[in-house]
């Protein structure tokens, strides 16, 4: 029997306001623990939560970009349940109606997954274990988070990257959240269940936690889906529950039972009013919203006719989608700009876990060297031979190429005269060439580059190479 | 002239001073220990403050409130103070800010003199659930004080302080007044910030005033209200409740026939009428009205109070402040401390609460509950289209004995039950004291005006009291 996995996701958005939902408490939750915190984040008893108007602003973006629709109404709720890190022994969350209401990911021109909801929320403090006492850190608590549900429409691992990675890329360039795994500041939990291809119900679900990458999420996904037909395959059955993905081992591990689930006993949050929002407040939220990553690289591809899935590397990161912009204009040769940043320029800037914005290599710098090759002044492989260097001190890229002799030879009777030599001083070869093995055309080519050390201009090798051998 | 007025112009003659006068208080405190109205007084703070308000005043400075002391509920923040909430769970657990109430008070030049005592987390309308003990009526100390603010209440009544802040939910604040003879009022949801009370139903709750007469409450409620930021469901209205003598011509006043047959002292009943039959003679327009959804008041209040009660009440865990009880693991921990932090009564609306708000419940109970306080609201609004102020009796007996009702609940929540509405409603109230019974316990009427028309209530108020002048039968203000 062939199953089909039912996938739908949770992901908690950190929102990078200045203060926290409903105090005035800064969100550096990196600083000294406990530092940042005052009556109304640590709940006590009196202390009363007011909204913080930006982050309502900021959950309003991502609706927009998700097209989602805004309701004018929206309420808040107490979700209530007792952990030490809950202050105040519920949260205050958006529950029967939240403020954004279905709506999409589009995660490329043909393919979409749907969204349920976008709500506000605050986030709780943060437990840490040492020894056998537990301390928590309250710098967390009360940070705004938008919770953005997916409907259960994704089908795999893959399915679960990709919409992830347009998400993120979607709450950087709206400038809302950082969308950091690692430190937590994007979150995701996956719904995960199987069925047989063609069967309208679902499955019994089980909950994936502590997935601390885009690829853990594929990788756990991937890893479930298999466990729960086998699970069915040999006669057993699935039991709802939350498990917890061990990335070392790359397994799940049921971490608590579902059925032993709270009642949350979510009701409106009396100490609010209504959240109450205006169609001027949202149009005027509209007319700030930028280029998203989509629209972006549509519009390289047919601005700058680069490759549909260059175009989509590029705009992922907006930093990035706007150094390839500046160079590509610079430069006059978006091919060559798109080639060289995503091969040499982020090897670099990975090697270094840089990005872009600590990059020092200038645009201006790096369309000086693209020009160079249009020019011929060098060959592209000079031009990555010397690219770690420019990368490194922004030096003129022709300034260099001139320090170091690296100018290309283009002087036709200067390159015959280095081919002529290469072919008298590997008799065998030409021979073995002649007699149709034509696969060593491409040592000849080498010899003579190493001669020039690189700077014979490939093309007028080619040329001049056919000709002598062919005589 | 009124008491406080009287305070106020001997302060400002200097034949009184705001030194002597706080002095004087915390005396008669501690002669009245007795009583338990405080659970923490502050003599030497208190003092420290009457001269700082002294030096302000001499400098010229117009203080509204001219440096009279003021009791302050046990479940409103005073920083570096306790705040008990009358519990055992918090008892120790001092406040690191202030209730935006308490920086109003000094911002007005009132001393605090101390936390008055109040039953445990609000709960109650006798005082008794109190971890600190019951609080004992001035006017006969078998008796109840009336609660949940019974402190605030006595530490008025037996003349100890002027003012006090109390909390009213479903008649915390009328209720005890009336049983102790002194004007209490509850003013419109909104009108007070409720930041730093430390919450029982937030959508019901509200501070207000304690005072000798309508002119001391009406002041200490004007120090105490506006908007505030840090309170989302506080609300910016204009205020300016200085009692002024009404002609009560063609007043038009409600009266709620169903209120009035279930008043079961006869006293209570004769000073009701009594006071009618003087709004009448007075020119007063006396309307009949109709409000059918009030009878279910009492119930519905118990679903909403509980419920939200049971959710702010679980802040309390032992885990960031107030006390706990160690354990070896978190769960156990949370059981062993609320468990043995809370008192019976908390326990028991805990649980009532939980249950109303449990899926599966939550729309039988806590739904049809909100429902049903709309719906009273509606009739509110209804009867407030024909008349200017409402008119009831405050409570259906005088103050009872202690012990009385500790151990039916469902009757204790009775005596709550023509001040719980005004709650459900949102609606401002206040308790005027009227006469004596034969055993001399205080009796007193209810005032009930449309939402913000605080100013209606005073006024009128301010009529009746001209006529009946209780603070003169019971000799407030001897300092």
């Amino acid at each position: 029997m062939e199953f089909e996995a039912v996938i739908g996701l949770e992901v908690h958005a950190q929102l990078k306001t200045k203060t926290k939902m409903f105090c005035s408490c800064k969100t550096d939750f990196k600083d000294e623990p406990n530092t940042n915190t005052c009556p109304v984040c640590y709940g006590l008893p009196g202390a009363l939560p007011v909204i913080n108007k930006r982050a309502v602003e900021f959950a309003i973006k991502a609706g927009l970009a998700f097209n989602c629709k805004i309701n004018l109404t929206s309420v808040f709720s107490r979700k209530n349940y007792f952990y030490p890190d809950l202050p105040k022994g519920y949260q205050i969350t958006q529950y029967e109606i939240p403020i954004c209401e279905g709506g999409e990911v589009k995660v490329d021109e043909n393919r979409a997954f749907r969204l349920e909801r976008i709500h506000l929320e605050e986030d709780a403090a943060k437990s840490m274990h040492k020894g056998n006492k537990t301390l928590i850190d309250f710098n967390r608590s009360g940070i705004p988070l938008i919770e953005i549900v997916s409907k259960p429409d994704m089908r795999s691992g893959k399915d679960a990257y990709d919409y992830l990675v347009q998400l993120r890329a979607i709450l950087r360039y709206l400038d809302i959240c950082d969308g950091n795994m690692e430190e937590g500041s994007l979150r995701c939990d996956a719904n995960i269940s199987v069925r047989p291809k063609g069967q309208k119900e679902l499955g019994t679900k089980t909950e994936l936690k502590n997935l601390n990458s885009f690829r853990f999420v594929q990788k756990a996904i991937d890893y479930e889906i298999k466990r729960q037909i086998e699970v069915i395959k040999s006669g057993g059955r699935i039991v709802q529950e939350t498990r917890l993905y061990d990335d070392r081992k790359n397994e799940t591990r049921p971490m608590r039972s579902k059925e032993e689930a709270h009642d949350y006993r979510y009701f409106p949050e009396p100490d609010l009013k209504p959240l109450v929002i205006t169609e001027k407040e949202i149009e005027e939220i509209r007319k700030k919203m930028p280029e998203l990553p989509l629209e972006k690289a549509t519009r390289f591809v047919k601005e700058f006719g680069i490759k549909r899935e260059d175009a989509h590397l590029l705009t992922l990161e907006k930093e990035l989608a706007d150094y390839f912009e500046e160079v590509a204009k610079l430069s006059g040769n978006p091919k060559t700009a798109s080639a060289l940043i995503q091969t040499e320029l982020l090897r670099e800037l990975n090697a270094e876990k840089k990005s872009v914005n600590e990059c020092s290599l200038k645009t201006e710098t790096l369309a000086k060297l693209i020009k160079l090759i249009d020019n011929k002044t060098i060959s592209m492989k000079i031009a990555k031979d010397i690219f770690p260097e420019i990368y490194k001190t922004n030096k003129d890229p022709e300034t260099l190429v001139k320090e170091k002799g690296l100018l290309q030879i283009t002087d036709e009777t200067a390159i015959e005269e280095v081919c002529k030599k290469v072919l008298e001083a590997n008799p065998k070869q030409v021979e073995t060439y002649k007699n149709g093995k034509e696969g060593l055309f491409g040592f000849f080519v080498g010899q003579v580059m190493r001669e020039t050390r690189g700077k014979a201009n490939p093309q007028i090798v080619n040329k001049i190479l056919k000709k002598l051998l062919e005589e | 002239m009124s008491v406080v007025r009287q305070l106020k112009y001997r302060i400002q003659n200097g034949e009184l001073s705001i030194v002597d006068l706080v002095k004087s208080s915390l005396k008669k405190a501690k002669e009245k220990s007795n009583l338990n109205c405080f659970i923490s007084l502050f003599e030497d703070k208190a003092l420290e403050h009457a001269y700082n308000i002294q030096e302000r005043v001499k400098k010229g400075e117009e203080l509204k409130l001219f440096g009279l002391p003021v009791a302050v509920k046990d479940n409103i923040n005073v920083k570096g103070s306790e705040t008990t909430c009358g519990s055992n769970i918090l008892k120790g657990y001092v406040s690191p800010y202030n209730a935006t109430v308490v920086e109003k008070l000094i911002e007005n030049g009132a001393v605090i003199a101390g936390k008055a005592n109040m039953d445990e987390f609000a709960f109650g309308s006798t005082n008794e659930t109190s971890a600190f003990g019951p609080v004992k009526n001035p006017y006969d100390e078998t008796r109840v004080s009336g609660g949940s603010s019974g402190g605030s209440a006595v530490s008025v009544a037996a003349d100890i302080v002027p003012f006090a802040l109390g909390s009213d939910t479903g008649g915390s604040i009328r209720q005890p007044a009336a049983f102790c003879g002194v004007v209490g009022v509850k003013p419109t949801y909104g009108r007070v910030s409720r930041y730093g009370l430390v919450a029982f139903g937030s959508s019901l709750d509200q501070i207000g005033p304690f005072s000798y007469d309508v002119y001391g409450a009406s002041i200490l409620l004007d120090a105490i209200s506006g908007f505030d930021e840090k309170d989302s469901t506080s609300i910016n209205k204009p205020s300016n409740f200085e009692p002024e003598l009404r002609d009560l011509k063609g007043i038009k006043v409600g009266v709620i026939n169903e209120f009035a047959d279930q008043i079961q002292s006869d006293e209570v009943k004769g000073v009701y009428y009594k006071v009618l039959d003087f709004l009448k003679a007075s020119g007063a327009e006396i309307v009949e009205l109709e409000l059918p959804h009030i009878k279910y008041s009492i119930a519905s209040y118990y679903i909403v109070a509980t419920s939200e009660a049971s959710s702010n009440l679980a802040r309390f865990d032992g885990v960031r402040y107030g006390n706990r009880v160690n354990s070896d693991n978190v769960k156990d921990m949370y059981f062993k401390t609320r468990s043995e932090g809370f008192g019976e009564e908390v326990k028991r609306r805990i649980l009532l609460g939980t249950f109303a708000l449990s899926s599966g419940y939550y729309d039988a109970y806590y739904l049809k509950a909100l429902g049903v306080r709309k719906l009273i609201a509606k009739d509110f609004e209804k009867a407030f289209s024909g008349v200017d102020i409402i008119f009831t009796p405050a409570t259906p007996t005088t103050a009872f004995k202690l012990g009385e009702k500790l151990d039916n609940p469902l009757e204790m929540y009775l005596s709550d039950i023509f001040t719980v509405p005004v709650n459900l409603a949102g609606l401002p109230a206040l308790t005027l004291p009227i006469e004596f019974s034969k055993e001399k316990l205080p009796i007193g009427m209810q005032f009930i005006s449309k939402w913000f028309d605080e100013k209606t209530m005073f006024d009128i108020a301010y009529t009746v009291e001209d006529y009946y002048k209780f603070y003169e039968k019971a000799g407030y203000g001897r300092f």
